[in-house]
């Protein structure tokens, strides 16, 4: 699942940062929030947008930083710092520049941006960014594919959660549990795709 | 009044473990349970890194502003996820090669956070070290029974040393797979709460 070979066509990228590799199904990131939040559909939309969204701007950032400051001052062991950092600071303002512009989108994303920050997909997409030294447009279009696989997972958990809360379940099966399988069987689900691509 | 070390410990084993109960913390280890080995150095990492911000975190309460805390906890943690990095680097260097990005990831384990946010903030300093130190065994042994499973049943390997009778027989391909590892900590769930522990709550 780690085979990305890093000089491959960023669109062959993006699809496969949907489907075959998806940041959630087969590397487990973005786990925490992505359980707490399946259970509403309008809510997992707005997540999964707002994921996204800060996915490809701290990526894209991250390789700047990466690329113009880190790596010309040989401070790379910083790295984990620099980016949580990065990764607080442009959640935060977004999060101030979507309340100035647009009310209505903060009041649909606006709730979710502070749960982002600790949210491990972000820092996973840059940690696997730096290791596979994706070009910029790689990593532009890793992140996208990877917040829009993120998505389509969550909003997917969300309508099946839907269909499974009007069934009674056993004691211990009910809530958490349940979540797990579900899961499971959508990553197993998404393990058919591998064969589409050759590379991931 | 604080809780006793040993209410602590029982807590953080059981009544609270931070996998079955809290479901904290999953994201960043489930990746590396295919493998005993790699799974006991990544729980050992975070057992460090949650009991030093621990520490350093119930130290430092009376001087970090209410308001900025979340992200001097961040830095906090940060700082100790670097160290592990860098010994692991250091002295395992094969390990670190396969662990890659989920080293890193331990900063956004969700439960290191949630210690210092929910313990260190209101204890003393080495009741607080006792908590993170226990709740990332809790952690670990869940994590370990898991990829136990799954190596002896993917790989028929323990350790990465052969098993007999299980070396020898038709390996299951899906424990090696990333769907197996939601299928066990499910099942574990499953069997944990609705035998053991009964929740009062919802």
């Amino acid at each position: 699942m780690e085979a990305i070979a890093p000089n491959i066509n960023p669109w062959v990228l993006l699809f496969a940062s949907i489907f075959t590799s998806n940041i959630l199904l087969s590397n487990f990131l973005g786990m925490c929030s992505f359980i707490a939040i399946s259970k509403d559909q309008k809510s997992s939309m707005g997540l999964g947008m707002a994921v996204t969204v800060v996915l490809v701007i701290t990526v894209a950032l991250s390789w700047l930083v990466r690329n113009y400051i880190l790596a010309p001052f040989n401070i790379e062991y910083l790295g984990y710092i620099v980016y949580i950092g990065l990764i607080a600071a442009v959640v935060q303002m977004l999060e101030m520049l979507i309340d100035r512009l647009s009310p209505s989108l903060y009041m649909a994303l606006g709730i979710f941006l502070p749960l982002i920050t600790v949210n491990c997909a972000i820092l996973g997409a840059v940690l696997f960014m730096v290791l596979r030294s994706y070009s910029l447009l790689q990593s532009i279009t890793f992140a996208l594919g990877s917040g829009l696989g993120w998505w389509l997972a969550i909003v997917l958990l969300a309508a099946m959660q839907k269909r499974i809360s009007k069934v009674r379940l056993g004691p211990g099966l009910a809530g958490p549990a349940i979540t797990l399988f579900l899961i499971g069987f959508m990553a197993l689900a998404f393990t058919g795709f591998t064969a589409m691509i050759p590379v991931a | 009044m604080h809780d006793s070390p040993l209410t602590v410990l029982k807590n953080n084993l059981w009544y609270q473990n931070p996998i079955f109960i809290q479901i904290l913390g999953i994201c960043s280890t489930l990746a590396v349970t295919n493998n005993v080995k790699n799974t006991l150095i990544m729980t050992v990492g975070v057992m460090f890194v949650t009991g030093l911000s621990n520490l350093t975190v119930s130290l430092l309460k009376e001087l970090i502003p209410f308001k900025v805390r979340m992200i001097v906890q961040t830095l906090i943690i940060a700082t100790y996820v670097i160290i592990v990095d860098m010994i692991l680097k250091a002295y395992f260097p094969a390990a670190s090669k396969v662990l890659g990005p989920y080293v890193g990831l331990i900063i956004t384990n969700c439960i290191i956070m949630g210690r210092a946010e929910a313990f260190a903030l209101s204890n003393p300093v080495i009741l607080s070290l006792w908590d993170g130190l226990t709740s990332g065994f809790g952690y670990m042994i869940v994590l370990v029974v898991i990829a136990i499973v799954r190596e002896l049943f993917g790989f028929g390997t323990f350790l990465d040393l052969p098993v007999p009778g299980f070396y020898q027989m038709e390996k299951w391909t899906i424990m090696a797979m990333p769907a197996s590892a939601f299928f066990l900590l499910g099942a574990m769930i499953w069997i944990i709460r609705g035998k053991f522990i009964r929740e009062d709550k919802s």
